[in-house]
């Protein structure tokens, strides 16, 4: 079967930086991958672009055998750094407006783990903490059946027991033949859950494999692999 | 979430350690159905594809069988149980008489000692 994701030379510069230094990668479908690398690595720059909102200086992309646009935007499920929403809105806001947005959000699916979360859909989003916000943004942006999911650190700034609840809200809503990609930090917490693992280094592809055989291979976990390749 | 792995082994392999483990201790009952691969994946917090490569390993070394529609199923044959039962022992013999090894313990020593301990005795014995 084709790959779901397609990345030829990408290349973005900010500057005199590169932030993506002619990196290509190609991820098929129904895996858990994790990106990981060090601050400044091109994680983020690598998730917008693939989620359409960064245009990359060259190289080619696609997600299921479309170039990015609108078309590769249906299917595409984005959970950005920072959670967007007005802190005006309502939580039940920013579901009418996935609702209206997405094609394949299931309203019902977010209700029901917002319920599970204990969050009052009447709370406006400014009266929340950061972590609730956060939670329900993931809430969201996992409610779609998407194809790709693009999770850019999806754990930034909850605490343990909630980190676990998002590990479990992503494992219980993709589906087989979806692709999930988790940018983070947090190695040690996401590492039972992913298939394989991406290293980014400076904008280029350090390293790609799948979890189990980094620790056949190095007797170690990812976390101590990460730790050892990007040692300052 | 619920399992503990470490760190320096593939986490199937430790998935299929604890499955066993529950087959010997009974936890498992011989012929008992699992439940879905997705649910075993989410009671473990592991991904589903690791899930199923362990699954699928314990059905090669003939520790659990599918049937076709009705699912996974653990090997009906008592024997199996007792194999595993063996094994796990076994295993556990071996790490003990290394690390009493270490300590400087023979084995007559051990074994000595365990049957004290067995007694109450060991407060007024090789303790104190």
């Amino acid at each position: 079967m084709d790959n779901l994701i397609k990345c030829e030379g990408l290349t973005k510069r900010y500057g005199k930086n590169a932030a993506l230094w002619n990196f290509s990668v190609e991820i098929p479908a129904g895996k858990i991958i994790g990106l990981l690398g060090p601050n400044g690595s091109g994680k983020t720059t690598l998730i917008k672009s693939l989620s359409g909102i960064l245009m990359p200086d060259a190289g080619k992309m696609e997600i299921a055998g479309k170039e990015i646009g609108t078309e590769t935007k249906k299917i595409v499920s984005y959970l950005p750094e920072r959670p967007y929403f007005s802190s005006a809105l309502r939580v039940k806001d920013t579901l009418c407006f996935f609702e209206d947005f997405y094609g394949d959000f299931q309203r019902k699916t977010a209700e029901e783990m917002l319920k599970t979360l204990q969050i009052d859909t009447n709370s406006k989003i400014g009266s929340l903490s950061k972590g609730t916000r956060e939670k329900v943004q993931l809430v969201l942006v996992m409610s779609r059946k998407a194809k790709v999911y693009l999770l850019d650190e999806p754990m930034g700034g909850v605490d343990p027991a909630a980190r676990d609840f998002i590990l479990k809200t992503i494992l219980t809503n993709y589906n087989e033949d979806a692709s999930v990609l988790i940018s983070t930090h947090l190695i040690s917490d996401v590492e039972k859950i992913l298939d394989e693992v991406i290293f980014i280094k400076q904008g280029k592809m350090a390293l790609y494999k799948s979890v189990d055989e980094i620790r056949m291979e190095e007797k170690k976990s990812v976390d101590a692999l990460f730790r050892e390749v990007f040692a300052c | 979430m619920e399992w503990k792995f470490t760190d320096d082994i593939p986490i199937y392999q430790q998935i299929m350690d604890i499955i066993k483990q529950q087959i010997a201790s009974g936890e498992l009952a011989v012929g008992e159905k699992l439940p879905s691969v997705r649910e075993m994946a989410l009671a473990a917090g592991v991904n589903p594809n690791t899930m199923q490569k362990a699954l699928a390993e314990l059905e090669r070394e003939g520790l659990l069988y599918s049937k076709r529609t009705a699912g996974r199923f653990v090997a009906e044959q008592e024997e199996i149980k007792k194999g595993l039962q063996e094994e796990l022992l076994m295993g556990y013999i071996e790490t003990f008489l290394k690390n009493m090894a270490k300590l400087g313990y023979t084995v007559e020593e051990v074994v000595e000692i365990i049957l004290k301990h067995e007694k109450g005795e060991e407060k007024d014995g090789q303790f104190n």
